[in-house]
């Protein structure tokens, strides 16, 4: 196991080399002069040539790379251009905001996703399976942000029941922290049921013709046993797997809720960074999401095996 | 006798495709979903012919009004007729949808057949360009290109697509390899037939069918990608309309006028689940394993 662990942080590194130097890439190729920005209004060249010192704007485009890649190396990400303070600290304070967010989404999607993929695959053919199917699909098609505006619309709007916008610390104030963030975890976890849906009951549909559950049921025991000790206990292992790889949708999905739900976290801090052409966050967020995706294919991978047994005595 | 000519039969496309059809004929879910897709491919092409108002005219008499006999899904803040906005609307959609989709079609299939043919270094770096472009999620890739590049329709739709490249990259990559394995293309390599001529007949109309899959589920999620783009303020500009800006706006007013936020969701949802249904038929049809 450790030999795969090390070999697959190794064929890792590459990859993250090249998306550290096809973002660096990119962001060098934005539109606009980031140090005519800074210079404000009178566009002293003095000033402007200082910047260009300041943030090495005038070396080379290889030195530049080099010279960022090695401060990320050490933990330094570079500094916003907009708020004068390091990457590092701007992502270390948006970032707990939506691994909450995250963690709570995650949460909503197992709830729901799992008992209907489940309840879907059992009831197979039934007008449980089309029901929950086509809540499913249509779970699939539906933006996250339209979601977020419909429910704000109905449960804030209309019902008073929670807050529309804003985020309480859990340290502050958990019980307010909760509510805040139920809405938009509602919002992204049920986009992310969907797909943990449509995967469980493919898995379980899979694992019900298996032999090992003919025998359970053979054995005379309870229906409820099987399903849930026999059958859904082998389906969840490709489950787990693909629920690691919803980071990706999740983050994704993070910016568009934070956007709506005036969350100050590391979706709403990417778009900020865009619009005011934000060289080093833009960076740094995407470089930072790109690892974490790679750690969580990683995770997925040692997850399959640890969890198959075919896998793990290989 | 040349070796094109002694080149054993590829499958027979056509008798497949008719089985296909006939398969997909018979799915309801698949026939809904292309009936979704025609009617807003309709509406779109209709646009410029269809008795509505223009989306752009704005009227100070009849800011934020209700769906009335006069405008059929109301106005929005600046007295636009929203049915013509939406109408108008479903054309960046769908263009978007369709450019996108495109774009990945047309660089990830050369890249993937490339990769899965050749193998070696080829193979190597293009799996290790897709994988470094998968390592980002999608969206905030789009975001991150469609910044680079300006805030447009056009952008954004360059941004999806090469966004959406390394799916196709690895599909085709993975198809690729599994049709090299098969007799008939083994036998055309026994003897000798050239490379462009067996990527041309035999592995690109046999790896088609799961690109053609693919393509339909990511014109879905490209739709989606253009909205929230769009939404961002980084897709299509004011004031020509696309249902993810009109989104944007319509926030600021559900109290007041929450059919503004109504429709254009609706069109998204609906339009995508067409494009959805329709990916899962074809799926289905074309899967050698399905009955």
């Amino acid at each position: 196991m450790l030999e795969f662990i090390t070999r697959r942080i190794l064929t890792a590194i590459p990859t993250i080399i090249l998306i550290s130097m096809f973002v660096f890439g990119l962001q060098k190729l934005l539109p606009g002069d980031p140090v005519l920005a800074m210079a404000g209004e009178e566009r002293d060249p003095a000033v402007i040539e200082m910047l260009r010192q300041k943030y090495h704007l005038n070396d080379p485009i290889p030195q530049q790379y080099l010279s960022w890649i090695e401060g990320v190396a050490h933990g330094d990400l570079g500094i916003s251009l907009r708020t004068q303070e390091p990457v590092t600290v701007l992502i270390g304070q948006k970032l707990p905001v939506t691994i909450q967010l995250a963690i709570m989404s995650i949460i909503v999607a197992f709830l729901i996703g799992i008992p209907a993929g489940v309840l879907s695959a059992y009831k197979k053919g039934t007008w449980i399976d089309w029901l929950a199917n086509g809540i499913g699909l249509t779970g699939l098609s539906i933006p996250h942000f339209w979601l977020g505006i419909m429910m704000i619309l109905l449960v804030s709007v209309r019902l008073h029941w929670l807050p529309a916008s804003g985020y309480v610390s859990p340290w502050v104030d958990p019980v307010r922290s909760f509510e805040t963030l139920l809405m938009p975890s509602l919002v992204l976890g049920s986009g992310l049921a969907a797909y943990l849906m449509r995967h469980t009951r493919s898995a379980m549909l899979g694992v019900l013709k298996a032999d090992y559950v003919r025998t359970a049921r053979a054995k005379g025991l309870a229906e409820h046993t099987v399903l849930i000790k026999h059958a859904l206990r082998n389906a969840l292992v490709p489950v787990v797997t693909v629920a690691t790889l919803l980071f990706g949708d999740l983050l994704g999905g993070a910016v568009l809720t934070e956007q709506i739900f005036t969350i100050p976290g590391f979706g709403k801090l990417v778009v900020d960074a865009v619009f005011s052409r934000d060289y080093a966050v833009v960076q740094g967020i995407v470089l930072c999401t790109a690892v974490g995706f790679i750690a969580m294919n990683l995770l997925a991978d040692v997850a399959f095996r640890l969890l198959n047994p075919k896998t793990r005595t290989s | 006798m040349t070796a094109i000519e002694q080149m054993p039969e590829p499958i027979a496309l056509p008798r497949t495709g008719n089985r296909a059809l006939g398969k997909l004929l018979s799915n309801p879910s698949a026939l809904f979903g292309a009936a979704l897709v025609v009617f807003f491919v309709a509406l779109a092409v209709l646009a410029p012919v269809l008795p509505i108002q223009n989306p752009t005219a704005t009227s100070w008499a009849a800011v934020r009004k209700a769906p009335s006999a006069a405008h059929w899904l109301g106005t929005d803040e600046i007295g636009r007729d929203i049915l013509s906005r939406m109408v108008w609307g479903a054309q960046a959609s769908l263009l978007a949808g369709v450019v996108s989709v495109t774009i990945a079609v047309l660089l990830g299939t050369p890249l993937g057949v490339a990769a899965g043919y050749r193998r070696g270094w080829t193979d190597a770096v293009i799996s290790r360009m897709t994988e470094a472009l998968l390592a980002s999620p999608f969206l905030i890739m789009a975001i991150a290109l469609t910044a680079f590049l300006g805030p447009s329709l056009r952008n954004a739709m360059i941004a999806i697509g090469l966004s959406a490249t390394p799916i196709f990259i690895r599909l085709a990559r993975a198809q690729t390899m599994e049709v090299l394995t098969m007799d008939y293309v083994e036998s055309a390599h026994a003897i000798g037939v050239a490379p462009p001529a067996l990527i041309w007949r035999y592995i690109l109309p046999n790896i088609f069918p799961p690109i053609l899959v693919q393509a339909t589920l990511t014109v879905a999620t490209a739709i989606i990608a253009e909205a929230s783009l769009s939404f961002l303020g980084l897709g299509q500009q004011p004031p020509a309309p696309s249902w993810g800006s009109m989104l944007n706006v319509a926030k600021n007013f559900l109290d007041q006028a929450p059919w503004m936020a109504l429709w254009p969701g609706l069109a998204i949802v609906l339009v995508v689940l067409g494009f959805n249904l329709l990916g899962d038929g074809l799926r289905d049809a074309l899967d050698p394993r399905e009955g």
